[in-house]
């Protein structure tokens, strides 16, 4: 049995190597004073994280759960339709369905942003169409806003979506549906009160997804929104890489993490309680 | 006898030219059915037979590809499920998941908008019905096949329907509970004079519970009647071997079936002595085997002139006791004898 256990030691030497390490460097680095002339002086102060206080930043992080907020409700608008025509497509057209959801992946993400860019500037395709069809007479200001931002970042992130509601979708029990119907409920009455909430699983794993990873983005805001955008992705890429203020932007990085561990460990508790519910009544059985 | 009788009965679902398909198959060719009010009528078949197509039409789950649904002199051949008056119990009890047994049983009653101290009356009267008050506040996945049948039941009678359909209900449990819960069903359907539509292959199902079996193959009615009617007397050769064991011997160009509870034994004479107390053997054999079964003796007899083998069910009350190689008569009373069609 004893020696079993170090069958983990590869795995655990991995983790700390990899992972455990470099978060400690990233927490050290948060705590300590940017020299003039952008060198790292370890005073283990917490003026980083009291910096972060000043309005300019909080309002950066406001506007950040902003566009996270609506990236998620957008992507669950769009993703459940999406998810849902995949799961009911016939069986040999599924699995072609699902890998039209993940080609994109296969180009690199930056030059997917840039082929908006393409799509939405002054003299892009939509602009073109619109103005050669007499519809408007001066180009829309389609970039480089807010608007825009969302528009990419529901774009990027709408497959971390669409993939487990069509899980759950896909393993809903038709035959619930049916027995919904025969008892009296209305195509409407059996989606609330049957099909929502046994998908909500796959709803939650999909929301917990896309706002974390819509919390820290920042080629979208980079590329789409100019300068006119700044969200916390940015902010910390522009710390490391422009600024060179290293200690900010690492305690940047890290209250942005809590912020994403806390969200997960709501979501854990969201879903043990319902569990817990279910595991009472057996008791008292 | 049984015509007269169902002359009384008022009617409550018919079915008028039915015809189905699935893409390009044909389930069911042409169908008429008449089932009355207060009847426990089955539909009886092997898989495939299109049994379970009928029931699910008939809750409007399906639609018939041609011909006429009638409900309580309603046509409701184009109504949805949610617009029908009748419940179904599905095969794998099809519970919601996400909800207590109670919340399960209300599902309908507040889809159909009842006031909520109708709901609550209604639910508990249902709760006592099933014995299911102890079990009121679990989750489905917390409770035996049998009990979640139940449930299944309670959330269908609740909602007082017209005619309850079930599909094979009791398919999915162990052979002592299916056998108690048959008495179960057949007490409340008898005490609350409701119309069942039930399904099931298991012949022995139809035959202690129904008062009309309709036996279906292949999407055609073969035989339709009281379950005495259907065993002692089946019309066809299918029904004849569907329900129960029977053999078949060939006399004069007509196919008879004899079960073979009715087939009797003699020692074969020799030198065409008579056979005294019963009537002349019809066919002779030679015995094959002899399997012990408790309460009878299973004796295969291989006949003379042909490869066919009948079975014969002995029971102890004769001092004979048979054994292989043994030369035998096989006589029957002429109404055990059945012509049936091929």
């Amino acid at each position: 049995m004893k020696k079993g256990k170090l069958l983990i030691l590869p795995a655990i030497f991995w983790l700390c190597l990899f992972f455990v390490i470099p978060m400690l460097i990233v927490v050290a680095v948060s705590f300590a004073t940017r020299s003039p002339y952008g060198q790292i002086i370890f005073d283990w102060n917490i003026g980083n994280y009291l910096r972060f206080t000043e309005s300019l930043y909080v309002s950066i992080f406001i506007d950040t759960l902003f566009v996270a907020v609506v990236t998620t409700f957008f992507t669950i608008i769009m993703g459940y339709p999406l998810a849902w025509t995949i799961a009911k497509l016939p069986q040999k057209w599924q699995q072609p369905g699902l890998i039209l959801v993940m080609i994109p992946f296969w180009i690199n993400f930056l030059i997917r942003s840039y082929a908006w860019v393409i799509i939405l500037r002054t003299q892009g395709v939509v602009n073109t169409l619109l103005l050669n069809f007499g519809i408007i007479d001066q180009p829309l200001q389609l970039l480089y806003n807010d608007v825009a931002v969302m528009l990419g970042m529901i774009y990027a992130l709408l497959p971390f979506m669409v993939l487990p509601i069509y899980v759950s979708i896909e393993q809903l029990d038709t035959r619930l549906l049916e027995a919904a119907s025969d008892l009296g409920a209305s195509p409407l009455a059996t989606f609330r009160k049957i099909t929502l909430p046994l998908t909500m699983p796959g709803i939650a794993a999909g929301t917990i997804l896309v706002f974390i990873s819509s919390l820290g983005m920042f080629v979208v805001p980079d590329v789409m929104g100019g300068a006119k955008s700044a969200l916390v992705g940015n902010l910390i890429q522009n710390q490391f890489l422009s600024a060179r203020d290293w200690p900010f932007g690492a305690a940047l990085s890290i209250i942005l993490a809590l912020l994403s561990l806390l969200l997960i460990v709501l979501y854990y508790k969201a879903l043990q309680s319902q569990k817990g519910g279910a595991e009472n009544a057996e008791n008292v059985a | 006898m049984i015509g007269c009788e169902i002359g009384k009965m008022k009617e409550m679902v018919r079915l008028e030219g039915i015809v189905k398909k699935f893409n390009n198959n044909l389930i069911i060719p042409e169908l008429d059915l008449t089932i009355n009010d207060g009847e426990f009528l089955t539909l009886l078949g092997p898989s495939g037979c299109g049994k379970t197509t009928l029931l699910r039409m008939i809750a409007g789950l399906e639609t018939p590809t041609q011909g006429s649904i009638f409900l309580d002199d309603e046509d409701v051949t184009n109504l949805p499920p949610y617009k029908r008056n009748v419940n179904m119990v599905f095969q794998h009890y099809a519970l919601f998941p996400h909800m207590t047994v109670e919340e399960n049983i209300h599902f309908g009653l507040k889809m159909k908008k009842v006031p909520l101290e109708e709901q609550k009356e209604k639910v508990a009267q249902v709760l006592y019905l099933t014995q299911l008050e102890e079990f009121r506040h679990r989750r489905p996945q917390q409770m035996s096949g049998g009990q979640q049948q139940r449930v299944a039941i309670a959330r269908a009678l609740v909602n007082n329907p017209k005619v309850l359909l079930l599909d094979e209900p009791l398919g999915a449990l162990d052979y002592q509970l299916r056998k108690s819960l048959q008495l179960e069903l057949k007490n409340l359907q008898r005490g609350l004079g409701l119309t069942f539509i039930y399904v099931t292959h298991d012949q022995e199902e139809a035959l202690t519970m129904s008062d009309r079996i309709v036996v279906m193959n292949k999407g055609y009615i073969e035989q339709d009647g009281h379950p005495d009617e259907i065993y002692h007397r089946p019309k066809t050769k299918f029904v004849a071997r569907f329900i129960g064991e029977s053999n078949f011997f060939e006399i004069n160009e007509d196919q008879y079936a004899v079960r073979p509870e009715k087939l009797n034994l003699c020692v074969e004479q020799e030198d065409n002595e008579p056979y005294a107390g019963h009537p002349e053997p019809k066919f002779f054999g030679t015995i094959v085997d002899v399997v012990f079964y408790g309460t009878i003796d299973k004796v295969f007899i291989r006949l003379d002139n042909s490869n066919q083998t009948v079975v014969a069910y002995q029971y102890f009350d004769d001092v004979k006791r048979w054994s292989p190689d043994e030369r035998v008569g096989i006589w029957w009373y002429d109404n055990d004898g059945v012509i049936v069609e091929k």
